[in-house]
């Protein structure tokens, strides 16, 4: 009954869909103000039944519900409870209405935060946004239904891939879908502004918070994936450049450069036709990406091993969702006019210089990432592009962007002196390259691009610091009443330093070594002593595992125990390996085990990767500053200005009836 | 400088930015592709000597051995049509069994085994990467565990 309530939820969503894509936006064209109304009731309800649907499955995973066919080939009643529920996007279907669902839910904070703004340009960005829903609700109705019955129903399940039967997959997909769909806000801005013909200080001032709540929520999930990998895959690689970590990675560059256009479009009034068009084309790369995964045309470990006929639809959704934004900003650019002028030496100038680099470098990943495709579509032979392509090409575009880092924010808008900002550079520079000479060979080893790197992170360290204290001492009321969006910014900074630092150190210091370890041998990587001492048989809930015990000595004293398993899961018989991490501040210690070769004797790979966990809280960092920048107080003002508004005329309300 | 003159340097230093950046990718592109061939393309001469390529086929059952270091392996890959026998020296993926799919990266040895550098793993038992099943239709053989594509 309840998959059944689920199915009947979706249909009548994807009505209530139809009618949200549909009337507000006929009724903004045609000056209808009770149609134009209609956006946040209908999106309310939408969602309402999207919620409803995934309820639905949820209570079918954790009732071991067999008789559904998503269940019966996802899920096994030996599943523990957390998996059995993550399990419902471990899967296309379940994935595909946990998209729909993070949709309805952006589109009701939207509905919800935006009482300031004018009904017409609500009314356009919520249709739009369900348009969007209408093309994945109907996906999924035609084409991938998760509430499809299995008759006679399974007697057991066939468990969820062992690989997804851990925590990240409980946090990793929701937070990156969330971070994906949260494009579509921006997106849906841009075609309102398009519709509209108006593009002015308003519009930017609200599509920014929205766009930047969306990018901070993406390089969680990514940085999230990429953490998943590190200790889930017992490979130690934390970024493959496989076709669909490139999926996410594209729609966030582009969605970088696009808050960066955003500011030069509140502050200036500059950039605002590219600013569309760069919402167009971060939504579009998330359209890409959740194509790639899904069509089957990828060799991957994330792929969804599905088929063509799927592929085909979303293949035609991405055509009609790119083509008709086009088309639209073709038709109703040149209305929206063009910006301030500025100066070859301004701040919009260096920001220009980032969107181009930030650009360039999701172009050539998209190049990198399609060109099989392309060679295999049109049958000229299967080639690979793997990482030695994406490094050498995106490097390079990421360096002088680094560096700009340093120099934007001292920068004045519409012109600014070079001379001046050399000077005032300088010692950032001299400091950054003292680092870049003086610390690899404090940590061990010396190479140029170590150096390279140490020399941007700290460039970008020294530079976000002297920034900080100049604007300090130039705001009266010192540290506390420095604006909440330029902390942001410089924290946000801040951040990739740390990446950098996590990056370079990891990739050029770390040390590996793969061995053949009898009980009692030992092994010497990184500076620390690894002991074998043997592998014993222990069940698990749903699995066998057979874990080892290696203990870690640094010169004489033992640290710790690290047990490293290989697990082989009762249902699907897949082995697995469980890696043992010890981190702490500076260094991760990796063990994973091979394989028994004989004698009691087994393959051991073990890691030392030096600075590995900056990557991941380098990421959280910027994530964090670009939160920070959410709780600046001109929304909070004007929110708040609003809501008194109303209160005042609630009063007089109350006055004239007493 | 004049309007006129400034925007005719905007212009030629993005199209030089340009080629810039087209040289570059087409530079990497050069260098890091790699190409993939079955066994009977590798047995037939197709494969590059000492350019690093990509070998896909089936483990054949009972070819692999291991040396007594622990870590050395040797196994054969085949399309049921041709062998290559490849020697790989580290700690193979978990799904690397014999009777599976595999794709191998490395270079073609003088005395036609294959040196691997990486034997790539897949995700799951039933799934067979589309580049192999390929291979094996094209070499007449029926492609074994079903995919869906």
């Amino acid at each position: 009954m309840i998959p059944e309530i689920g199915h009947l939820a979706l249909i009548i969503a994807l009505c209530l869909a139809l009618l949200q894509g549909v009337i507000p936006i006929w009724g903004a064209a045609r000056g209808n103000a009770v149609w134009t109304a209609a956006a946040r009731p209908l999106a309310l309800g939408q969602f309402t039944f999207v919620a409803l649907a995934f309820s639905c499955l949820v209570r079918s995973f954790v009732t071991d519900d067999f008789s559904v066919l998503y269940v019966a080939n996802h899920a096994n009643t030996a599943l523990p409870l957390q998996y059995k529920v993550a399990g419902v996007w471990g899967g296309h279907e379940g994935s595909l209405l946990l998209w729909v669902f993070m949709l309805g839910l952006w589109t009701v904070a939207v509905a919800a935060f935006s009482r300031h703004l004018p009904d017409e340009m609500v009314a356009r960005v919520i249709g739009v946004m369900g348009l969007i829903a209408v093309g994945f609700l109907s996906f999924m109705l035609f084409t991938s239904n998760p509430f499809e019955r299995l008759l006679p129903a399974a007697m057991e399940g066939a468990d969820l891939n062992p690989l997804l039967q851990d925590p990240g997959l409980v946090v990793h997909p929701p937070m990156l879908y969330m971070g994906y769909v949260g494009f579509s806000v921006a997106y849906a801005f841009s075609l309102a502004a398009l519709m509209s013909g108006r593009l002015d200080a308003t519009w930017a001032r609200w599509s920014r918070p929205w766009t930047t709540a969306a990018w901070g929520v993406l390089t969680l999930g990514i940085a999230l994936g990429s953490w998943w990998s590190y200790y889930e895959l017992g490979w130690g690689g934390w970024w493959f450049w496989d076709p669909v970590e490139n999926a996410s990675f594209m729609p966030w560059l582009v969605g970088t450069a696009l808050i960066h256009s955003l500011a030069v479009t509140e502050k200036r009034g500059g950039f605002k036709n590219w600013t569309v068009l760069l919402a167009i084309f971060a939504f579009s790369l998330s359209l890409l990406g959740t194509f790639l995964v899904r069509s089957g045309v990828l060799t991957s470990v994330h792929a969804f091993a599905t088929d063509p006929e799927r592929g085909v639809f979303i293949l035609g959704f991405l055509a009609v969702v790119v083509g008709s934004s086009l088309a639209l900003y073709a038709w109703r650019a040149p209305k929206v006019g063009l910006g301030g002028k500025f100066d070859l030496s301004s701040r919009e100038s260096l920001l220009l210089t980032n969107n181009v680099l930030l650009v360039a470098a999701a172009g050539s990943v998209l190049l990198g990432t399609l060109y099989p495709l392309l060679l295999d579509a049109l049958g000229l032979g299967k080639i690979s592009v793997g990482p030695p392509y994406f490094n050498s090409v995106f490097v390079p575009l990421m360096v002088p962007l680094v560096f700009l880092i340093g120099i934007g924010p001292f920068a004045r808008w519409k012109k600014t002196s070079f001379a001046e900002l050399a000077r005032r550079l300088k010692w950032a520079l001299g400091a950054g390259v003292v680092a870049a000479v003086v610390l690899p060979l404090v940590l061990g080893r010396w190479t140029p691009l170590i150096a390279l790197g140490i020399l941007m992170a700290a460039w970008v360290a020294v530079t976000v610091g002297q920034n900080l204290l100049t604007r300090v001492r130039a705001t009266p009321g010192g540290f506390g009443a420095v604006p909440n969006h330029y902390l942001g910014m410089e924290l946000a900074h801040l951040g990739v330093a740390v990446v950098i630092v996590g990056v370079t150190l990891v990739t050029g210091l770390e040390q590996e070594k793969d061995v053949r370890m009898d009980v009692g041998d030992t092994a010497t990587v990184g500076g620390y002593t690894f002991r074998f001492d043997g592998v014993t048989q222990v069940p698990g809930p749903n699995y066998e595992s057979r874990m080892g015990t290696l203990t870690v000595f640094k010169g004489d004293q033992a640290l710790r125990r690290l047990h490293p398993e290989k697990r082989i899961y009762r249902v699907q018989t897949m082995p697995m390996t469980e890696a043992a991490i010890t981190s702490n501040l500076v260094r991760d210690l990796y063990v994973s085990l091979g394989e028994p070769v004989g004698a009691g004797a087994w393959s051991v790979r073990i890691y030392y990767k030096p600075f590995v966990s900056w990557i991941w809280s380098g990421a959280a960092i910027m994530a964090l500053g670009g939160f920070l920048t959410l709780t600046d107080q001109r929304y909070r003002l004007l929110l708040g200005r609003r809501f008194r508004a109303r209160a005042r005329r609630g009063e007089a309300a109350g006055e004239a009836a007493r | 400088m004049t309007p006129r003159k400034k925007r005719l340097l905007f212009v030629v230093a993005g199209l030089a930015a340009v080629a810039l950046a087209a040289a570059f990718v087409l530079n990497a592109f050069r260098s890091n592709l790699v190409f993939f061939f079955s066994p009977s393309d590798v047995a037939q001469g197709k494969a590059p000597e000492g350019n690093a390529f990509r070998l896909g086929g089936m483990v054949e059952k009972g070819s692999v051995t291991r040396e007594s270091d622990g870590l050395t392996v040797h196994f054969v890959v085949t399309d049921f049509a041709r062998s290559i026998p490849v020697t790989f020296k580290g700690i193979l993926p978990d799904l690397f069994k014999e009777g599976q799919g595999v794709v191998a990266q490395g270079r073609l040895g003088s005395d036609g085994t294959f040196m691997a550098s990486e034997v790539l793993a897949k995700h799951d038992e039933k799934y067979m990467p589309p580049e192999v099943a390929d291979a094996l239709k094209r070499a007449g053989k029926p492609v074994p565990g079903g995919t869906s594509m």
